[in-house]
């Protein structure tokens, strides 16, 4: 079957991809010496940083495509509802505060959950969550919240001024793997539960009450989509900080390619958007090496050309 | 006759109006009955209603003697199907994948489509004549096209019971015939009971074997094109001048528009 085909070339893409982000960085390791106990810090560090692409390639590109999906926007992207701003807010509070960091990522995590949950109940009327107003209250809690946070850096100086711009760059270097664990647990939960409505998700794309005329209880399953992609963005912001562009271009990219049924655009977009977090990681640190470039700028110059050709070749591979 | 489907003073509608306002209509088996009235009578919200994408406040809706909210939603839509006036066309999907989706309520979660959706899915394209374009993608298509396909997706339901929202508005008269031709054929070889929106009351009386004209959420009147199509009616509904003859090829009432400044 063509979709099996396409899973296992996507998974020995990401073998390659894997095996090359272990053994190349700053020191070159070889394959066979990887194991050696002098290697052990190395090969961890990278580990975790391999593990912390994947899982915000995965995470962000399939919350991406839930909420493409439901919202039928094509620009609705996993920070669309004010998670970003939310958690850098809470961020640079914390920071102010003097927090210690252990309890950074919890007070990042709070902040992307309660943006959440002013934007929903905005939307909320009449017991009916309309798209338009979700969207429309998304951009204004983002705006708000972000105005806060520079008014917040401007009275307390260069004080938060580093913190906010790892939050609005991400960065991919984990040193903390319980919390990574924990992170992905939610993710891949969350990914099996977006995959879990695959099929809603088709028919919901196509409009609201057309999924209903066709036996799907379309409210409730965008409450708990929202909630599920809400918790994974969530999750990966407070270990990574905000990564643009995998969540909003990746899943139109695959889109192309493998067309639009989610019970093949989800599994195959997961590995794609692996290879391709792991393959900018790589580039980003291996590039102007000892100096790394922030993540969030080689997924914006690798992705734009790979989506142009694709979008003008305009045909499912 | 039996009946399929018995409306029972019917009262719902949006947040703050019912638009339906105790409405009763009976849908006969074998029926090919199409509602008519003018913009804002309740048209588009009684099938709505009907097929519980909106909350009945008053009465009930009960499906060969069963209360439609109490039936589980997805055997009610193995019974009963909808077809809209248009289709989204955001997301790139092909006519196959489209009409894959009418099989919906027959699958299981994360199960993917068995040979027999497939087969299924390839009949009704056939039935409809679109079955050439089933690689095609939907955005690709004419107006003619997608609602053969659409139509298509919901015979793919195999339903009993059909609901059509104005399926001719965007057809040129040619597509308009052929649509409702394949209806008719349905109706009559497949023993598909249809219950339809229109606009074009000429068509409503070529077409059906009942009509029923709605009027602020109720029912004004309802019988055979005969019955209903007298110009008394539809100047008192439509507020406007007309004239009713016979369709010399049919012998059914054809409506001659008044132009108001001759």
């Amino acid at each position: 079957m063509h979709f099996k085909r396409s899973l296992l070339i996507l998974f020995l893409l990401l073998c390659v991809a894997i095996i090359f982000a272990l053994i190349k960085g700053a020191v070159n390791i070889p394959l066979a010496n990887l194991l050696f106990k002098d290697n052990q810090v190395i090969f961890n560090l990278r580990l975790l940083r391999i593990a912390a692409a994947i899982l915000v390639g995965s995470g962000l590109s399939v919350s991406g495509i839930a909420l493409q999906s439901i919202l039928r926007n094509p620009l609705a992207e996993p920070y669309l509802l004010g998670t970003s701003s939310g958690a850098g807010l809470t961020a640079v509070i914390a920071v102010i505060l003097g927090v210690s960091r252990i309890y950074m990522p919890l007070a990042a995590f709070l902040g992307a959950i309660l943006s959440i949950l002013i934007v929903y109940s905005l939307a909320r009327g009449r017991g009916v969550i309309a798209d338009k107003s979700l969207i429309l209250s998304g951009v204004i809690i983002s705006v708000a919240f972000s105005s806060v946070i520079v008014f917040l850096v401007s009275l307390f100086g260069n004080q938060a001024m580093h913190e906010m711009n790892w939050w609005l760059w991400g960065s991919l270097q984990v040193y903390d793997y319980k919390l990574l664990l924990l992170v992905a647990l939610v993710v891949i939960l969350g990914i099996c539960v977006v995959y879990f409505f695959a099929q809603d998700l088709n028919a919901i794309s196509m409009g609201e009450e057309e999924a209903m005329h066709l036996g799907i209880d379309t409210q409730n399953i965008k409450k708990i989509l929202i909630l599920t992609t809400a918790l994974i963005t969530a999750s990966l912001i407070c270990i990574c900080g905000i990564i643009g562009f995998v969540g909003l271009i990746v899943p139109h990219m695959m889109r192309l390619v493998a067309g639009p049924n989610h019970k093949v655009l989800i599994p195959t977009t997961c590995l794609a958007a692996s290879v391709f977090m792991v393959f900018c990681d790589l580039l980003s640190r291996t590039l102007f090496s000892p100096v790394e470039i922030p993540i969030g700028v080689i997924t914006a110059i690798i992705g734009t050309p790979v989506f142009i050709i694709l979008l003008k070749k305009g045909k499912r591979i | 006759m039996s009946v399929l489907l018995r409306i029972n003073n019917l009262r719902g509608g949006y947040y703050k109006e019912d638009v339906i306002r105790g409405l009763s209509l009976n849908v006969n088996q074998g029926d090919f009955l199409v509602i008519i009235g003018p913009n804002g009578s309740g048209k588009t919200t009684l099938l709505r209603l009907a097929t519980r994408v909106l909350n009945i406040k008053n009465g009930e809706v009960l499906y060969k003697d069963e209360n439609i909210l109490e039936m589980e939603l997805k055997e009610f839509c193995r019974k009963v199907a909808f077809v809209s006036q248009d289709i989204a066309t955001g997301f790139s999907f092909t006519v196959m994948e489209l009409v894959l989706m009418g099989r919906i309520p027959y699958l299981k979660r994360l199960q993917f489509e068995t040979k027999r959706d497939i087969e299924i899915a390839q009949e009704k394209l056939a039935l409809t004549d679109a079955l050439s374009l089933k690689d095609k993608r939907i955005d690709e298509l004419s107006a003619g096209e997608r609602q053969r396909v659409v139509i298509a997706r919901a015979l793919a339901q195999e339903p009993e019971l059909l609901f059509l929202d104005e399926p001719t508005s965007h057809l040129d008269i040619g597509h308009q015939i052929q649509t409702l031709d394949l209806l008719k054929k349905l109706n009559r070889q497949n023993n598909l009971t249809i219950v339809m929106i229109l606009h074009d009351l000429n068509l409503a009386s070529a077409y059906s074997n009942r009509i029923a004209l709605l009027d602020n959420g109720i029912i004004f009147k309802e019988g055979s094109p005969d019955e209903v199509l007298t110009y008394e009616n539809i100047e008192s509904v439509y507020k406007t001048i007309v004239l009713v003859n016979n369709n010399p090829l049919t012998g059914k009432p054809n409506v001659v528009l008044v132009p108001g400044d001759r």
